[in-house]
């Protein structure tokens, strides 16, 4: 960088102690900069603690360093204890770079002592923070609910295009990936029911365990995982970015509140969107079970589709259908609620989509043990 | 000089003789759009150049160029003497280290607190210790007038002033032989303007490193830069010291020196200096 000697070619670091007639002198000469550094600072730090060592307070000379930078400078620095040594030679332009070394330092580590009580403080802060996360997302809920309250008076003024767009990304964008995992769960349902039963001689109850499975408790649950891995985490990672980039406070100073506008019509979209993709699942995982039957079983689709009424209630068709729009309401919530917590920054983002797709696909299991104890003796008939 | 073979060591010799950086008939093509047409320029050691024009004019284009993020449909850009398209890579990596660029919002790893930010450059070299490497941070936190007490700052809790700081600091952090500000004053209040300013400007005369920057900041155009390039009509129109490109007669130069902005901007004492 400091080019002086610029006829001369640059030699390597180097360092020598010369006897004089007032004693030791350390002759430091070449190229005392990053360049010239990386590939042998280690050694020069070990021959420079060997001089130090040797000749304690002998007079340093720097006048035949052709190029220096802090790096260089930083390193004779530590070498003689981090203060300037009694007789020093230097060249008038590099005087600057040991002008900011002068300062008095303090040292300034990272903040990590060892906490002994960190597991129970931590179990403890958790236990904290989702008591939390429950208040939160309950006074989200309740907000959204008082905002929405001037959409009764007003229903023109309605997020009606979001929500419609809502329904569009999270459910027709959807049937794709959903009917795929449907019928792929259907036909391994089925094949697997089916060599059971056959051993019984119980084939013609594939109907039953496929349509009260299905119908009742994969489909909901598959369909509730999807849109929780596919449009939670979009819905995250999309209000994390706006309130990290002020589009939430530019909403807010124009007076749109953000629960009407964001919130709600992702609420009302997957509320209306789960249960139709539950409805679609059902029917897809059910038409590849009645595959895998014939294919299997040799029973015709026809007899399949025929017997299904009669070993299903309908009711079942209801409860999963009613799931749906319960799930769909707890994963926009849940979503909605990671997304106003995130942080500026990049890792927040990562680790904020992350927590909201776990926490969505948890609560939607919790509510559905919750819907099999309600309705324990509905839809199932025993006789 | 072309008899010597490139090598790690005489790669650092280059600087002297050619220009630090040779732009040569560059053709920069977005799609339909033609961004630079046949453009050269050749930028001097120790020079603080600025780059101006209308927006859209491609000055951030030609930065990009220059620091080998954008390829060139046509010409050359060689940095230090070496061009940065079909130069082996791990030359291109030893000229990426010899420079700094300060971004427009800081740029700083946002995951990463301040004193892992300016780090990371030294920690890439796997050439220090962290002993050694603590010491460099703090003396570079020093050199931007950061207090050291800040160092373990999260980038989002710091000002957009000490982000600037901060910046500079990561970008000097390996003593480059050349920076690059992409508008080193933008969203900064013009107290804090100044003051980063006269920092960058001390830098620069005590480690005379060779500046480029992108700037719509009159201020600090006329108080930094040595030379100025006017980019226009996909070329550059103008390049010289202040008094050569206010001569031009062009709608652009008219318009953004002699406007009344300007006008203001060149009453002040540092740019009679210059234009003397």
């Amino acid at each position: 960088m400091t080019k002086s000697n610029s006829e001369a070619p640059v030699r390597h670091p180097d360092i020598e102690i010369r006897q004089g007639e007032a004693g030791a002198r350390v002759w430091i000469s070449g190229a005392w900069d990053i360049r010239a550094l990386e590939s042998r600072a280690r050694a020069l730090r070990r021959r420079l603690a060997d001089v130090t060592r040797e000749v304690g307070g002998a007079g340093w000379d720097l006048s035949e360093v052709q190029r220096l930078d802090h790096v260089g400078a930083l390193l004779l620095w530590q070498a003689w204890g981090k203060r300037r040594p009694g007789m020093l030679g230097l060249r008038p332009e590099h005087a600057v770079f040991f002008s900011n070394l002068d300062r008095d330092k303090e040292r300034v580590g990272a903040p990590r002592d060892f906490d002994w009580l960190g597991l129970v403080r931590a179990l403890g802060a958790n236990m904290l923070l989702v008591v939390d996360h429950a208040v939160d997302m309950v006074r989200l809920l309740g907000q959204m609910l008082l905002d929405s309250l001037s959409l009764l008076t007003h229903p023109a003024r309605g997020p009606w295009r979001e929500i419609s767009a809502g329904i569009n990304r999270a459910g027709a964008q959807a049937v794709g990936i959903t009917a795929a995992v449907g019928a792929l769960i259907g036909i391994t349902l089925s094949y697997l029911s089916s060599e059971q039963l056959r051993t019984f001689g119980a084939d013609a109850f594939i109907v039953n365990i496929l349509g009260i499975g299905v119908v009742r408790e994969l489909g909901p649950m598959i369909c509730a995982v999807l849109v929780a891995g596919r449009s939670g985490s979009a819905i995250t990672a999309q209000l994390g970015v706006m309130r990290v980039t002020e589009e939430l406070d530019a909403l807010a100073v124009m007076g749109i509140p953000y629960t009407v506008r964001l919130i709600l019509p992702k609420v009302v979209a997957l509320a209306v969107v789960v249960p139709l993709l539950i409805l679609w699942t059902s029917s897809i995982a059910l038409l590849g079970g009645a595959l895998s039957a014939k294919i299997q079983l040799g029973m015709a689709i026809s007899q399949f589709v025929s017997s299904l009424p009669s070993a299903v209630p309908i009711v079942n068709l209801w409860l999963g259908v009613g799931k749906g729009v319960v799930f769909g309401i707890l994963i926009a919530l849940v979503s909605c609620h990671f997304g106003m917590r995130i942080e500026p920054n990049t890792e927040s983002l990562g680790i904020g989509t992350t927590r909201s797709v776990v926490t969505s696909i948890t609560v939607v299991i919790l509510a559905d043990a919750v819907f099999a104890v309600i309705f324990a003796d509905v839809g199932i008939s025993l006789t | 000089m072309s008899a010597v073979p490139v090598t790690d060591e005489t790669a650092a010799d280059f600087a002297r003789s050619a220009p630090v950086i040779e732009v040569k008939n560059l053709w920069t093509v977005f799609g339909e759009q033609v961004v630079h047409r046949d453009l050269s320029i050749a930028i001097e050691a120790g020079e603080v150049v600025s780059l101006v024009g209308g927006s859209g004019s491609g000055k951030t284009t030609l930065m990009r160029q220059m620091l080998g993020l954008e390829h060139p449909r046509q010409g050359s850009v060689a940095v230090f003497g070496i061009p940065l398209a079909g130069t082996p890579k791990h030359l291109v990596k030893k000229i990426r280290r010899r420079w700094g660029v300060l971004f427009q919002e800081g740029a700083l790893y946002s995951a990463l607190p301040v004193f892992d930010n300016i780090a990371l450059p030294l920690r890439e070299l796997r050439a220090f210790d962290e002993d050694f490497i603590h010491d460099m941070v703090m003396l570079k936190l020093d050199m931007v007038d950061i207090e050291r007490r800040h160092a373990w700052k999260m980038p989002s809790d710091l000002s957009g002033g000490m982000i600037k700081r901060i910046a500079l600091a990561r970008a000097l952090v390996l003593e480059p032989e050349l920076v690059f500000l992409d508008e080193p004053t933008a969203g900064l209040d013009p107290d804090r303007s100044e003051s980063f300013v006269s920092l960058i400007q001390s830098l620069q005369r005590s480690l005379n490193f060779t500046v480029v920057m992108v700037t719509h900041d009159l201020d600090t155009l006329v108080s930094l830069s040595s030379r100025i390039a006017v980019l226009a009509e996909q070329r550059i129109l103008a390049y010289g010291t202040l008094h050569e490109v206010t001569a031009v007669d062009h709608p652009f130069v008219r318009n953004f020196f002699h406007g009344e902005r300007g006008k203001r901007a060149m009453a002040a004492p540092a740019a009679q200096a210059l234009i003397g």
